[in-house]
């Protein structure tokens, strides 16, 4: 009876001692930090996707509790919504930014450009890259082993197992960018998402002259400038056999898409025309997701 | 016991099966396209440009960078374009190419048969006409040999290694120029002994080769202090480090050069074009391409002039196999698989190797079971298993801490891995990731 | 000619395989295995095939819907093989399928199959059984020759710890018939010399390296041997050590798992020596005569420590300037 009564007394003062110590070293070692961080970062989407240009959500949380000035910080998944939101609980001005979208900017599907050899080996586009030009006789456009996929967090990027060409879900994309920095090749642009999601881009980067860059794929930009030259806005740069749409002065008007003769330039989520035209009639059903490639493939 | 290198390696069958096969020579191509960078460095610029006539021996391309090397026309004919073409990889490259019209050659290129051992240049004449000859490492490094030549200050060369080793399996190149050449690469040897100023000069060569190393020892007793050092079959017996580690027994340190520890390593078939260019004026413009596999009927060795189509070598040698389904350009274990044939014989070729489909393709990839095969066989020291883990995972500074940067891509992991796990494809891209950070930090 | 295969180097692979090294080992069993028939009669014969046919159905099943995987099912025989090494030849069958779902279910799936598991799952199976059911686990059939159903370490320990020296027991053990299988103990533990045969031919097809059988019974033999020699009738001598229970058919094969055994050659002479070193700690002085199923298991937690600590050595460190 002694001896329970010595081990109880014994516990219940290393109790007391241990919770002492631990109290005064919590008091001691306090890290004080603002508490908006962490509210914050609750009302940031906490996917640490990298797309603000931070190592993670916390980080980013800390940067808009600490500078006074935000317009250059933004969160493409929470969106301008959601950066109005954490910007009015801060009570800074909020960074507004167009919202964006991944676009894939390579038409070479299986049928538009033939595979000249089979590769063997560890799938992945930077490695298949970094020893070969491709299974194709192109040596810019899309390697199909998925890098971009992997890299997506938010499952917004998949490879097509028809044309082997990656498509991106609008919906879900949050433009963070991943992708674009996955892609050894460079071939993911962020443009502007658009009115009511329509978009004109050349869905293509090759950049060698236009017989051989026609030779390797059907659905090459050959650098031929017709679009450049009918497009009223002067929108369109050509640079090395390249044609490229500046999406901030293009207005949609697609008289580059009917001109162009490869079918390099893709609309998406465009309304149909009004003239039917009989060479892209069988085009203008507006597929409701961002579906280029298999778009281009039914032209 | 034979000398070798001190850890770890690999025993692949040899099949030299082109061994016992002379090196003859092509005939002249009809066209041929010479690349412009056909070594490491910068690209040599075009000095001659379309409907311009050329002969053999005519230099076409120039370079004002020092790590470079100069390009000569392998064939005499009219310039057809100087343009892009399709590389042995798919990739699009500058070439000249050429459209052959009979075979006149320099006349300052001495073609006749003798063999000439006397020679009064100095070291730095014998510089020059290396420089000018357009040398480079023929082992299939290709880099440029002047550059290999040219001590940095303050370091000095004690020992000049000929590297006769060819452990890639089926190659058989540096054999025959060993065995048929044996007196010209001793020159060449001696030639380069005398521009560095080396004391001492070892040639290794596998003990796979006996009739080589005696042919070679023959000779060598006219040459003063060439030694013949056979080594044991064990690959990757013919890596620079390997080398000099197996014959002098210095290890090359991480990041350093083979001149850090004294060592000059040079192929014997750089050693024989360092002869004919140094002897007989002739630059580098033709090679010794060995031609095998499995499914070849005639495995051979030949003289191919520099720019003449892989097709066109492969179907001298009595044509693609019905089920030929890869060519490498280079041995199997670190040769590279080429995709377009048109693409043409370049001075780092050493051989072509052709595989049945049956053997073309790799065994699906298993589970890692932790064997730990691959760190007993690196030659390195490394961990390819965490390489690889790393590597997949993106975690860069851990694949550098891990010493990535040291792997010399010999392909021994990947070859004993039991689960068939493409080891060294993931540590190659773990390795250029780490490499590309060096290189940033450097620059800053 | 069709479309050219393209990868990357290296084009040849040296035709070794995982089936090969797993393959290596059941053949180095064999003999094993067969003395343990010829001791124990068919009964062997059932515990093995029960513990094996177990350990392939359990893995092929929980591959095939939990992991959807399609790994190779010969580790699960040899497995198997190694369980049933490792029990009693007189044990229910159906605790032998238990013990197989320990070691494949828990052990090795539940770490995510082949090549991810921390511990050695045929030790698991055993030691669960151990702790579980210890009756089962410790009555071993009467032996020809032997004068109990126990097996020599349990014998000499109860007879050490009853007050009997060293030279009281001696006369009950004969090392030539412990060597040949003729004594008490688990299905593969009695036959020494096959046990060893075994891992010379492994030695010989380089399946292991001799690090680490030579690292365990090397340890064990020294710290045995500096205790008998300062205490020659409290701590039995190092041949009784090596020769009795479990110590050969740990060392050999149990120990040298890939998959929970350290990479490199300084690595695993320290798991070896580990090893050793625990198993006589607990086979002198812990409650259980035989510690090597614990050593092990104690060891394979180190080993990704191991992995960490003792990396090989790298080329270019020792270079020695003029």
């Amino acid at each position: 009876m002694v001896t329970l009564g010595y081990t109880v007394l014994i516990l219940c003062v290393l109790g007391v001692v241990a919770a002492l110590l631990l109290y005064f070293v919590a008091q001691k070692f306090k890290v004080v930090e603002d508490p908006r961080i962490d509210a914050v970062e609750k009302m940031l989407p906490g996917a640490n996707c990298g797309g603000c240009g931070r190592t993670g959500c916390r980080a980013m949380a800390e940067a808009l509790v600490k500078n006074a000035d935000i317009s250059s910080l933004y969160c493409p998944v929470a969106g301008s919504e959601g950066m109005a939101q954490i910007a009015e609980y801060l009570g800074k001005s909020a960074p507004v930014r167009e919202p964006r979208v991944a676009v894939v900017r390579c038409a070479g599907s299986c049928d538009k450009r033939p595979r000249t050899s089979t590769f063997d080996g560890a799938t992945s586009c930077a490695i298949v890259g970094s020893l070969f030009a491709g299974e194709t006789g192109c040596s810019y456009g899309c390697l199909g082993f998925g890098d971009c996929s992997v890299a997506c967090e938010f499952g917004a990027i998949h490879l097509n197992p028809v044309t082997r060409l990656p498509e991106v879900d609008e919906d879900k994309c949050t433009a963070c960018g991943a992708c674009v920095k996955a892609c050894p090749r460079m071939i993911i642009e962020l443009r502007r998402k658009g009115i009511k999601n329509r978009r004109v881009y050349v869905s293509c980067v090759n950049k060698e002259k236009g017989a051989v860059a026609r030779k390797s794929c059907k659905a090459s930009c050959i650098g031929c400038s017709k679009c450049a030259k009918v497009c009223p806005f002067e929108a369109i740069s050509i640079d090395c056999n390249l044609a490229y749409i500046n999406a901030e002065k293009c207005r949609l008007c697609r008289k580059c898409v009917a001109e162009c003769p490869t079918g390099a330039i893709v609309e998406v989520n465009m309304p149909p025309r009004k003239v039917a035209d009989p060479a892209t009639a069988p085009a203008t059903p507006t597929p409701q997701k961002a579906d280029s490639s298999a778009k281009s493939n039914k032209e | 016991m034979l000398k070798t290198f001190p850890l770890g390696g690999v025993h692949p069958s040899e099949c030299k099966l082109s061994r016992q096969s002379a090196i003859r020579y092509m005939p002249v191509p009809e066209v041929v396209t010479i690349p412009l960078a056909q070594h490491i460095g910068a690209p040599a610029l075009p000095i001659v440009k379309k409907g311009d006539r050329v002969v053999v021996g005519q230099l076409i391309g120039r370079s004002e960078t020092f790590v470079s090397s100069l390009i000569h026309s392998s064939v005499s004919g009219v310039v057809t374009t100087v343009d892009m073409f399709e590389g042995p990889q798919g990739r699009r490259q500058m070439g000249v190419t050429i459209k052959v019209e009979g075979d006149e050659w320099s006349p300052e290129i001495d073609r006749s048969p003798e063999v000439v051992r006397e020679c009064t240049l100095s070291p730095s004449e014998i510089l020059k006409k290396i420089t000018e000859a357009g040398i480079v490492g023929m082992g299939g490094a290709t880099f440029p040999t002047h550059v290999k030549l040219s001590i940095p200050p303050g370091k000095t060369a004690e020992y000049l290694i000929i590297n006769g080793v060819e452990c890639e399996p089926y190659l058989t190149a540096d054999h025959r120029v060993m065995l048929e050449r044996g007196e010209e690469v001793l020159i060449g040897v001696e030639l380069l002994a005398r521009c560095l100023g080396v004391r001492r000069t070892y040639i290794g060569v596998e003990n796979n080769k006996p009739d080589a190393i005696e042919h070679l020892r023959k000779l060598a007793s006219k040459f003063d202090n060439i030694r013949v050092v056979p080594l044991k079959v064990q690959y990757p017996q013919g890596g620079e480090k390997q080398l000099i580690a197996a014959i002098t027994g210095r290890e090359v340190p991480s990041g350093a050069l083979p001149v850090d520890v004294g060592c000059v390593v040079q192929n014997v078939g750089t050693a024989l074009a360092v002869y004919e260019a140094v002897q007989k004026n002739k630059p580098l413009i033709d090679r010794v391409v060995t031609v095998t596999g499995q499914g070849m009927v005639s495995p051979a060795n030949f003289m191919v002039r520099i720019g003449t189509s892989m097709r066109e070598v492969v179907e001298f040698a009595g044509g693609m196999p019905a089920d030929g389904a890869k060519v490498v350009c280079g041995g199997p274990m670190m040769g590279r698989a080429v995709s377009n044939l048109e693409a043409p014989i370049t001075k780092g070729a050493s051989g072509l190797l052709i595989f049945d489909r049956k053997d073309a393709l790799r065994k699906p990839e298993g589970s890692c079971i932790k064997c730990g095969k691959c760190v007993e066989v690196c030659p390195m020291g490394l961990e390819p298993y965490l390489l690889n883990v790393l590597s997949r995972k993106h975690r860069w500074e851990e694949c550098e801490a891990a010493a990535a940067a040291d792997c010399i891509e010999c392909g021994s992991c990947s070859y004993i891995c039991p689960a068939n796990i493409a080891l060294l494809d993931y540590i190659r891209w773990g390795k250029s990731e780490v490499m590309k950070a060096i290189r940033a930090r450097n620059k800053r | 000619m069709d479309k050219l295969i393209i990868s990357p180097s290296p084009h040849v692979h040296g035709g070794l395989s995982t089936n090969r090294l797993m393959g290596d080992v059941l053949v180095a069993l064999l003999p094993a295995f067969a003395v343990s028939v010829w001791v124990f009669g068919v009964s062997a014969l059932l515990v093995t095939a029960v513990a094996v046919a177990s350990c392939v159905l359990f893995e092929a099943a929980i591959q095939k819907w939990a992991l959807k995987r399609t790994d190779t099912l010969l580790p699960a025989v040899l497995t198997g093989v190694l369980l049933a090494f490792n029990l009693p030849s007189n044990i229910p069958l159906w605790l032998v399928a238990v013990g197989s779902f320990v070691a494949i279910a828990i052990a090795k799936m539940s770490f995510g199959g082949l090549g991810r598991n921390v511990f050695n799952p045929a030790l698991v199976g055993r030691v669960f059984l151990l702790v579980a059911y210890p009756v089962q686990m410790t009555s071993f059939p009467e032996v020809v020759d032997s004068t109990t159903g126990a097996t020599p370490l349990a014998m000499a320990k109860g007879a050490l710890r009853s007050g009997q020296s060293v030279s009281d027991i001696m006369p009950n053990l004969d090392y030539l018939q412990m060597s040949l299988g003729q004594m008490s103990g688990s299905l593969g533990e009695v036959a020494a010399i096959a046990l060893l045969l075994g891992g010379v031919y492994m030695l010989i097809r380089r399946t292991i390296t001799w690090h680490i059988p030579v690292a365990v019974l090397g340890s064990m033999a020294v710290m045995t041997g500096v205790m008998h020699a300062s205490h020659p009738e409290t701590y039995m001598d190092p041949m009784f050590h090596l020769l009795s229970g479990g110590a050969i058919l740990g060392a050999v094969y149990m120990a040298t798992d890939y998959v929970t055994s350290p990479m490199t050659a300084w690595g695993k002479i320290i798991f070896g020596v580990g090893i050793g070193v625990v198993t006589v700690v607990i086979r002198v002085w812990g409650a259980y005569p035989e510690g090597m199923s614990f050593a092990i298991l104690l060891m394979n937690a180190c080993v990704p420590l191991i992995d960490k600590a003792f990396r090989p050595r790298r080329f270019g460190k020792n270079h020695h300037r003029k």
